[in-house]
C-alpha cells in the first residue's frame, strides 16, 4: 500500500464543531504562545477575516479561543492553519472536555464571601460606638442597646447566611462520627450569636455580632483560596488532556472516513490511524505490516513489528504509514481502561492521607472546647454569675478562633502553587504539596522522563544528514523527523511516496532516493535493527543512520540536586537491561531495575512504602500509572498519557526535569511556613485563652486580636513567593 | 441624634448596593479573563475602518 502526501491526509476535525439549531456552529481552540495585547488583536482580526467566521474571542488567561461560525459544515482545519501561519499553534477541544461545568461551589463561596464582607463592614459601623463606650466615652445604656440591635439586624442574618458552608460541612462530618475543622467554627459562631442576642435583650455589654461575621469573612477567604487552587489546576489539566483528541477515524461501508467520538467505536469497525497518531482502541491489523511504538504502554524504546491479524494495543503510536485496523474491543474494555482501574484503586489508598490542617484540628478541637467548658464550669464554681461565666466561655471560643488553621494553610499553598505555575509545574491540590514535602526517595521512569522519549540521531556526519533531509522532511515517521530536526529548514523532495512499514521514496535534484529499512533501500543485510535507517540514491552507495533515545540535558543535574537535598533516587523501567544501564550511568544513578511490568512497579513502590520510605514517582507511561497512584506523591510530564496525568499530583507543563527539584523545594518551603503559622497560632492562643478566661476580653479586644493574628499568618505565607 | 435613624439605614443601603454591584460584575463574567482585560485596553480599535484621527 502506497500513500501520497496530500490534503486528504489532513485529519478530519469536524467532530470538534458544536452545531446549533440555526445552522451556525461554534468551535473552541486551545492556542499556545499568546502573551500580549498584540497577540489578541492579531489573532482575533485574522481569524475573523476568514470566510465563514462570524466572531472570534481569545481568553488570554486560559489561552482559549472561541470561534463562532456562520456555516456548520465549515472545516476547522482552515482556522488552525491560519493560526499556525501567524505563529500560534492551536489544537481543537474535544466537545465533551470543553463543556464548561458551571462552578457551583465557587459561586456559592463567592456569594457567602460577599455577604460576609458586607456584614463585617456594616456591623463594624455600629460596633465602633459600642467600643468607644467601653473606653468611658459618652454612651448611655439606651443608645448602646440601640446600637447593639442595629448590629444584630445587620450581622446576624449575614452570619447565618455566610456560615452555611461551614454549618453544612460540620453537620456532614458529625453524622459520619468525626469532627473536622468546621465543627468548632460552627459551634463558636452559633454560641456567639446566641450569647450576643441574650446580652442585647438583657441590656448587657458584650455583643459579638461583628466578631462572628468577621471570623466567617476571614475563614471564607481561606476556603475560597483553597477552592480556586483546585479549580485552576482542574481546568489546566483539562487543557492538557484536550490535546490528546479522543476521536477515532472510522471507515464506513461506502469507503468514506468519518471522525467519531472514542466511546462510539464498536468491535468490528474499520479504523484508520495516521502516522504519528495513537491507536484509539485495542485492534487487529487488517493488512500490511506495521511498526508500533509501545513506549507509553511498556516503556520499551524500540518499536515493535506487527503483522496482519496481530493485536495492536490502545495507546500505542503508529510510526509507519497509514494503518487500517479492525477494532477488537470497545474503548472501555481496552488495555487503557484496565490500567485506569488499577489507577483508581491506588488513588483510593491515597485519599486516606490526613491533611496538615486536619491533623492540627484533631489536637485543637478537644483542647479549645475543654478550655471553654472549664471556663464556664470553673467560673461558676468559683462564684461567678452563670451569665458572666458563659460570656467568658464564649470569649475563649472567639479569641481562639481557628483563623490560623483555616486561612494560613490555604494561603501558603496558593502562593506556593502560583510560584510553581510560573515555573511550569501544575499543582493539582493542596494535599499534593503537603505529601511532596515529606518525600525522601524518588523513583524515575526512564523513557520520556529521564530521556526525551523520542529518537535522536547519533554520530551521523553532517553531509549525510543534509543529503537525506529533503526526503525526511516529507515523512512524519519519528526517526525521519529526527533527521529533519538535525538538518533544519530546507527543500523537500518531489514525488514523495511513503511505503507503510518500509520507508519513503522521492526525487532529490532529479535523482531517485530512498530512506527506510535496509531491505527497502537495497542493502543486503541479515540483521536490521529497529533503531536505524538507511539512505541512498538509486544507484550509489547506501549509508546507515543510527538513532537512540537521548537523555534529557538536565537529567544529571536534577539527580545531583536531589542528592544534595538528601533525597535518594532510582530508575524503574520496563525497557531492556542494556538501555536502562546506559541511562543510569549517564545520569549518575547506581540503583536501577529493568524489564519491569506495571504490576511489578506498583509492588516495588508498596515495598518501599512498607519499609518506611516516602516515595515520589516520576513517570509518564501507562505502565507507570498504577505506580504513580500508589506512590506517596507523583509527578507526570505534560507529554504523559491522560491516565498518568490523572494519577499524578503534579504535572510538568514544560520539558525541564529540574522542575521536579524546584517543586520539592517549594513544597518544603510551604510546609515550613505552614508549621510556623501553626506555631504562631499556638503561641497566640497560649496568651489569648487565659486572658479570655480571666475576663480581660471584651468585643473590641476580640476583634483586634482576631484580625491581627490573621494578618500575621497571611504575611508569613507570602514569604513562600520569594522562595525563602 | 434623630439623624442617626436616617443615616444608619442609608449607609447599610449603600453597602447593599456595593454587594449588588459586585455580584453583577461576577455574573457578567468580568473575572473570566483578568489578564486579557488588562491587555485589551492597549488595542487600538480604530484600525482598518474609517479615517483615523492621527493628529
Amino acid at each position: 500500500m502506497a500513500v501520497t502526501f496530500d490534503a486528504a491526509l489532513q485529519p478530519d476535525m469536524s467532530a470538534f464543531l458544536r452545531k446549533r439549531d440555526d445552522g451556525r456552529a461554534s468551535l473552541d481552540l486551545l492556542v499556545t504562545g499568546a502573551r500580549c495585547a498584540g497577540c489578541i488583536s492579531k489573532i482575533e482580526r485574522e481569524v475573523s477575516r476568514l470566510p465563514g467566521v462570524e466572531a472570534a474571542r481569545l481568553n488570554l488567561s486560559t489561552g482559549r479561543l472561541s470561534v463562532g461560525l456562520t456555516d456548520g459544515d465549515m472545516d476547522p482545519a482552515a482556522i488552525i492553519s491560519a493560526l499556525d501561519r501567524l505563529g500560534y499553534p492551536a489544537t481543537p477541544f474535544d466537545p465533551g472536555a470543553a463543556l464548561v461545568q458551571r462552578d457551583r461551589e465557587g459561586r456559592r463561596l463567592i456569594l457567602a464571601l460577599a455577604v460576609a464582607g458586607f456584614g463585617a463592614m456594616n456591623a463594624m459601623m455600629f460596633s465602633v460606638p459600642i467600643w468607644a463606650g467601653l473606653f468611658d466615652q459618652e454612651l448611655g445604656p439606651a443608645t448602646r442597646t440601640m446600637m447593639m440591635w442595629m448590629s444584630a439586624a445587620v450581622g446576624a442574618p449575614c452570619a447565618v447566611f455566610a456560615g452555611m458552608p461551614f454549618f453544612q460541612s460540620a453537620w456532614r462530618s458529625l453524622r459520619s462520627g468525626r469532627a473536622n475543622m468546621d465543627v468548632p467554627i460552627s459551634v463558636g459562631v452559633i454560641l456567639t450569636l446566641a450569647i450576643s442576642f441574650s446580652e442585647t435583650i438583657l441590656n448587657g455589654r458584650d455583643a459579638y455580632f461583628d466578631a462572628a461575621v468577621s471570623l466567617l469573612f476571614l475563614l471564607l477567604i481561606g476556603r475560597w483560596l483553597d477552592h480556586v487552587l483546585r479549580a485552576r489546576a482542574r481546568s489546566a489539566a483539562g487543557d492538557l488532556l484536550a490535546l490528546q483528541a479522543p476521536a477515532a477515524c472510522v471507515v464506513d461501508g461506502s469507503g468514506h472516513e468519518r471522525s467519531i467520538p472514542l466511546g462510539d467505536v464498536r468491535p468490528g469497525d474499520i479504523l484508520r490511524v495516521r502516522p504519528g497518531d495513537r491507536i484509539p482502541v485495542d485492534a487487529t491489523l487488517e493488512e500490511g505490516e506495521a511498526l508500533i511504538d509501545n513506549s507509553l504502554l511498556t516503556g520499551e524504546s524500540a518499536p515493535e513489528r506487527v503483522g496482519p491479524g496481530q493485536l495492536c494495543r490502545a495507546g500505542a503510536v503508529n510510526t509507519t504509514g497509514l494503518l487500517t485496523l479492525r477494532a477488537s474491543a470497545r474503548s472501555e474494555d481496552s488495555t487503557l481502561a484496565a490500567i485506569a482501574r488499577l489507577v483508581e484503586a491506588g488513588a483510593q489508598s491515597r485519599s486516606r492521607y490526613v491533611r496538615l490542617a486536619d491533623r492540627a484540628a484533631a489536637l485543637y478541637v478537644p483542647v479549645v472546647h475543654a478550655a471553654a467548658l472549664a471556663t464556664f464550669a470553673g467560673g461558676w464554681a468559683l462564684g461567678l454569675d452563670p451569665r458572666e461565666a458563659l460570656i467568658r466561655a464564649v470569649a475563649v471560643l472567639i479569641v481562639t478562633c481557628p483563623c490560623a488553621l483555616g486561612l494560613a494553610v490555604p494561603a501558603v499553598q496558593i502562593v506556593a502553587s502560583a510560584r510553581l505555575f510560573r515555573r511550569g509545574v501544575l499543582v493539582k491540590s493542596g494535599a499534593a504539596l503537603e505529601r511532596l514535602a515529606e518525600i525522601d526517595h524518588v523513583v524515575f521512569d526512564k523513557t520520556g522522563v529521564l530521556t526525551e522519549g523520542r529518537p535522536a540521531l547519533v554520530g551521523a556526519p553532517q553531509e549525510v544528514i543534509a543529503m537525506a533531509a529533503p526526503l525526511a522532511r516529507a515523512s512524519s515517521h519519528p526517526m525521519a523527523r529526527a533527521i529533519a530536526r538535525a538538518a533544519g529548514d530546507g527543500p523537500v523532495a518531489a514525488n514523495v511516496v511513503e511505503h507503510a512499514g518500509l520507508g519513503v521514496e522521492g526525487v532529490i535534484d532529479g535523482r531517485r532516493a530512498r530512506l527506510g529499512r535496509a531491505a527497502f533501500v537495497g542493502v543486503p543485510t541479515l540483521r536490521s535493527g529497529e533503531t536505524e535507517l538507511w539512505f541512498g540514491f538509486e544507484d550509489s552507495e547506501k549509508t546507515r543512520l543510527q538513532f537512540s533515545d537521548v537523555v534529557r540535558p538536565d537529567a544529571a543535574a536534577a539527580v545531583e540536586a536531589l542528592k544534595a537535598r538528601g533525597v535518594t533516587a532510582e530508575i524503574m523501567s520496563g525497557d531492556q537491561v542494556g538501555a536502562v544501564r546506559t541511562v543510569a550511568e549517564t545520569v549518575g544513578l547506581a540503583t536501577w531495575k529493568a524489564g519491569m511490568l506495571p504490576e511489578e512497579k506498583s509492588e516495588a513502590i508498596d515495598h518501599l512504602t512498607a519499609a518506611g520510605r516516602k516515595v515520589l514517582m516520576v513517570g509518564d507511561g501507562l505502565n507507570d500509572a498504577a505506580a504513580l497512584a500508589r506512590a506517596h506523591a507523583a509527578i507526570a510530564p505534560g507529554s504523559a498519557l491522560e491516565a498518568s496525568q490523572n494519577a499524578a499530583d503534579l504535572v510538568l507543563t514544560n520539558d525541564a526535569l529540574m522542575a521536579v527539584v524546584e517543586a520539592i523545594d517549594t513544597a518544603r518551603s510551604a510546609r515550613r511556613r505552614a508549621l510556623e503559622n501553626f506555631g504562631f497560632a499556638a503561641l497566640y492562643n497560649l496568651v489569648a485563652a487565659p486572658a479570655a478566661m480571666l475576663g480581660f476580653v471584651n468585643p473590641f479586644v476580640a476583634a483586634l486580636a482576631m484580625s491581627g493574628s490573621s494578618l500575621v499568618v497571611t504575611l508569613n505565607a507570602l514569604r513562600v513567593r520569594s522562595g525563602r | 441624634m434623630n439623624i442617626i435613624f436616617l443615616l444608619a439605614p442609608f449607609s447599610v443601603l449603600l453597602g447593599l448596593i456595593a454587594v449588588g454591584a459586585f455580584l453583577w460584575t461576577l455574573r457578567a463574567d468580568q473575572y473570566e479573563d483578568i489578564e486579557g482585560a488588562a491587555a485589551r485596553i492597549l488595542i487600538d480599535d480604530t484600525d482598518a475602518e474609517g479615517p483615523d484621527d492621527q493628529g
